[in-house]
């Protein structure tokens, strides 16, 4: 008993020592699940090229990165967050008011979001108006008056008769996911600004206009299915007649049983990304604290293997892991930025 | 069934004129009627045990057979048989004695020049980057290390398995199903791939690189040892920690405590906090630990620490069950004989209650060696390339690199997550036999 319980204190004190521990000699990375494929690609990359330690990258999605990253300067708080969409303005007070005060900003490529279904079915020629109605929570009554109603539409023949009879079910990740927010925003939204007074209401009542193009239906056809792509991938391939919700590097991973739907008359691809053309895509950023730079090793070395060309190019690794790459100009102003560290400004 | 039988006739003949015997002999025609459905009833009940066995069996041999299936795969890893002429310019050595030379040195070139000499058709610049992607971006690491072992090699032409891509090691492994994996391979790939099938260059080998790598984004060169000795290091500090705690708990709160309403409200809760939800420990975590004491996150140690918080419920009540199951005549018996509490306590109680003991913490701990919903708070999910060598080094554990594989786009993860799910399953099917043989060989019974 005594020597049971003198054990126990010993570990004890053994492990507060460890508590003060400080001084960390590995990146620590935080953020987007939707940039950790293209971060840790180039994490691992890094920790072979250089003497320094392999970073280590969390998946905690782009809110909660912001979070931690924002929580202040120290060792025991994050570099480095990835985003999927541009820091808000309240998260940059956040840090501001945490001592987090120099951010830099690193816009590193695109990332599109596609509406997929199975190789066994016919591919599908949306349009955003069609999602929109198709998805959405409430939309303008089909009578053609200025009014809202709860989503009456069962098949895609009743929101488009160019479109097959076939029941609306799609599956798409959860509110808690970035890919949501951006679907929503550039899908639903997108659509939602094609009926004029849907428009018009924006300027008049903000919150209302917002709160009406980014409601997704709860009655059914849009099905959460958690944020984990490779189900979706999985579960459209058992049913043929299900859309599905995800990111552009499932489809390139997964070209074999899945096919993307024409959105606006444009297929994903690369290019159609790239350019712009292909209406559902958003951009990819990481946050770095400069005050970190110089205390953590590696950092800046770090910033250099993200913005070399071998890497974000346009033939460089990330693409191969199906990122889409700035275009040269682009990528030369971002490049010359991070190599003076210029702070972030909103 | 016979005798009741009998008895009744027998009953039947004797009185019948008394109305009490009438009552009695109408109660056993009554059981007699209901005999037969009683015994259907018996046997239907039987068959309801039998059957909800033979569902949970069929379950786990379904479960087994899906994941083995699955998984089996990962176990072997296909490689490309080529030779290497290690040139020194196309290497870039001049002095092979260099060891800082020999470390840059392009590897990457001799393999590509390897290629563009077994398939001269790839002349483009689109075509040979298709030709450079069969081969892993992991196998000039591999050269590297077989070159720095044997400098002397620099300048000969030597013969060697370079580890293929994992698009090339899905197809190889898929050729005998009904329609292999194409992926995003290319026509003239697959030309590539057809003739170096032919010449016998492509090997099936068994999969080292899964046992001693660390997690990768390639899935070829991704192994489960970081997430291995991160399990172990911070099964390791729970061990420590709640073993050590649990068992003092144990033994003051059955041997010392006096039995009052404080150490009732004590005992209340050590129940209920064995049914907390994992995740709430996490919480828990995040807040304390990582909130008040500033430690790291993604660490064993503090995984360890979190997880004993909720293993430690389990230990005690365990421990205070097999306390309480060692006979008071032990104990009178020690007293008697002069010994102290103390000495009761540890020459006699603690030997007997082990084997007890001792089950519940490895059961305790195998629950805790399956668990992800609390490292998940504390940072321990995530990509973590280094094999820990503290227990200060940031890790991840097996049941997070199950779930981390699981969400990764790249086809080949999808043996790979099936063949991590095998070794988590081997560690705990293990750790739960040690349980049972720790309980055979040192249970006593009285």
């Amino acid at each position: 008993m005594k020597k049971v319980l003198i054990f126990s204190l010993f570990i004890a004190s053994a492990l507060s020592a460890q508590f003060a521990s400080a001084g960390r000699s590995n990146i620590n990375i935080v953020g987007s699940s939707t940039v950790y494929p293209f971060s840790t690609v180039v994490a691992e990359r890094f920790g072979r090229s250089t003497d320094f330690k392999t970073p280590k990258v969390e998946s905690t999605g782009s809110g909660g990165g912001m979070k931690l990253f924002c929580q202040g300067v120290g060792v025991q708080h994050p570099d480095i967050t990835n985003a999927s969409r541009r820091i808000k303005k309240s998260e940059y007070d956040l840090c501001h008011n945490n001592g987090v005060n120099e951010i830099i900003e690193v816009l590193i490529g695109y990332d599109g979001i596609v509406i997929a279904n199975s190789r066994k079915a016919t591919r599908m020629k949306l349009t955003r108006k069609d999602i929109f109605l198709a998805l959405a929570a409430r939309v303008p009554n089909p009578n053609g008056t200025e009014t809202l109603v709860d989503n009456p539409y069962k098949t895609w023949q009743d929101v488009n008769s160019a479109l097959p009879n076939t029941a609306i079910e799609v599956l798409g990740p959860p509110p808690t996911s970035g890919t949501r927010d951006a679907f929503a925003e550039l899908a639903l939204e997108g659509g939602c600004k094609k009926v004029s007074w849907i428009k018009a209401m924006k300027k008049k009542d903000k919150k209302a206009y917002k709160a009406l193009c980014h409601t997704v239906r709860e009655d059914g056809p849009f099905i959460e299915a958690g944020e984990n792509d490779n189900l979706i991938v999985q579960k459209l391939n058992a049913n043929k007649n299900a859309l599905g919700i995800f990111g552009f590097s499932f489809l390139d991973q997964n070209i074999d049983q899945v096919q993307a739907s024409i959105v606006d008359g444009n297929e994903p691809t690369f290019e159609t990304i790239a350019e712009g053309s292909y209406p559902v895509s958003r951009p990819l950023y990481f946050y770095v604290k400069k005050a970190h730079v110089g205390v953590v090793p590696g950092i800046a070395e770090y910033l250099a293997e993200f913005t070399r060309e071998s890497t974000w190019g346009d033939e460089g690794y990330l693409t191969e892991k199906g990122m889409i790459p700035l275009d040269a100009a682009k990528r030369a102003e971002t490049s010359s930025d991070v190599k003076k560290m210029r702070n972030l400004e909103l | 069934m016979s005798t009741i039988e009998i008895d009744i006739e027998k009953s039947n003949e004797s009185n019948c004129t008394n109305e009490s015997e009438m009552k009695k002999v109408n109660t056993i025609e009554l059981v007699n009627k209901n005999l037969k459905k009683r015994y259907r009833a018996e046997r239907r009940f039987k068959a309801y045990g039998l059957v909800s066995i033979c569902f949970a069996l069929l379950c786990l041999v379904v479960l087994f057979t899906d994941i083995i299936s699955k998984g089996h795969g990962a176990f072997f890893q296909t490689y490309i048989q080529l030779e290497l002429n290690l040139d020194e310019d196309v290497l870039e050595v001049n002095d092979i004695q260099n060891m800082k030379q020999l470390a840059s040195a392009n590897y990457q070139g001799v393999i590509r020049q390897s290629l563009r000499t077994l398939f001269p058709d790839a002349k483009k610049r689109h075509d040979k980057r298709k030709l450079y992607a069969l081969v892993s971006s992991g196998a000039s690491y591999q050269l590297a290390d077989q070159i720095k072992a044997q400098p002397a090699l620099v300048g000969t032409t030597i013969s060697v398995f370079v580890l293929a891509d994992d698009d090339v090691d899905t197809w190889f492994k898929s050729l005998d199903d009904a329609k292999p994996f194409i992926g995003r391979m290319s026509e003239k790939q697959l030309v590539w791939l057809e003739s170096l099938k032919k010449s016998g260059s492509l090997h099936k080998k068994f999969n080292t690189t899964f046992f001693n790598n660390g997690d990768s984004r390639e899935p070829e060169l991704a192994g489960i040892k970081g997430a291995m000795i991160g399990s172990l290091f911070t099964i390791l500090v729970t061990f420590l920690l709640s073993f050590t705690v649990g068992i003092s708990t144990a033994i003051y709160l059955e041997e010392y405590a006096p039995k009052n309403l404080f150490t009732d409200f004590i005992e209340v809760n050590i129940n209920n906090l064995a049914a907390v939800p994992s995740i709430i420990f996490g919480l828990l975590g995040l807040a304390i630990f990582i909130g008040m004491f500033g430690m790291q996150r993604s660490i064993p140690l503090l995984g360890g620490v979190v997880l004993s918080l909720m293993t430690l419920p389990t230990i005690i009540i365990s421990s205070r069950a097999a306390i309480k199951a060692v006979p008071p005549s032990i104990r009178q018996a020690a007293l008697g004989m002069g010994a102290s509490k103390m000495q009761v306590i540890l020459h006699h109680v603690l030997p007997l209650a082990m084997p007890g003991m001792l089950t519940g913490t490895i059961i305790g701990l195998a629950q805790a060696l399956g668990e992800t919903a609390p490292l998940l708070m504390i940072g321990m999910v995530a990509f973590v390339v280094d094999v820990p060598g503290a227990l200060t080094d940031p890790s991840t554990a097996l049941p997070v690199q199950i779930f981390l594989w699981a969400d990764s786009p790249e086809r080949a993860f999808v043996e790979r997550t099936s063949a991590a799910i095998m070794v988590l399953l081997a560690f705990l099917i293990s750790m739960n036999t040690v349980a049972v043989f720790l309980r055979k060989r040192l249970e006593r019974r009285w």
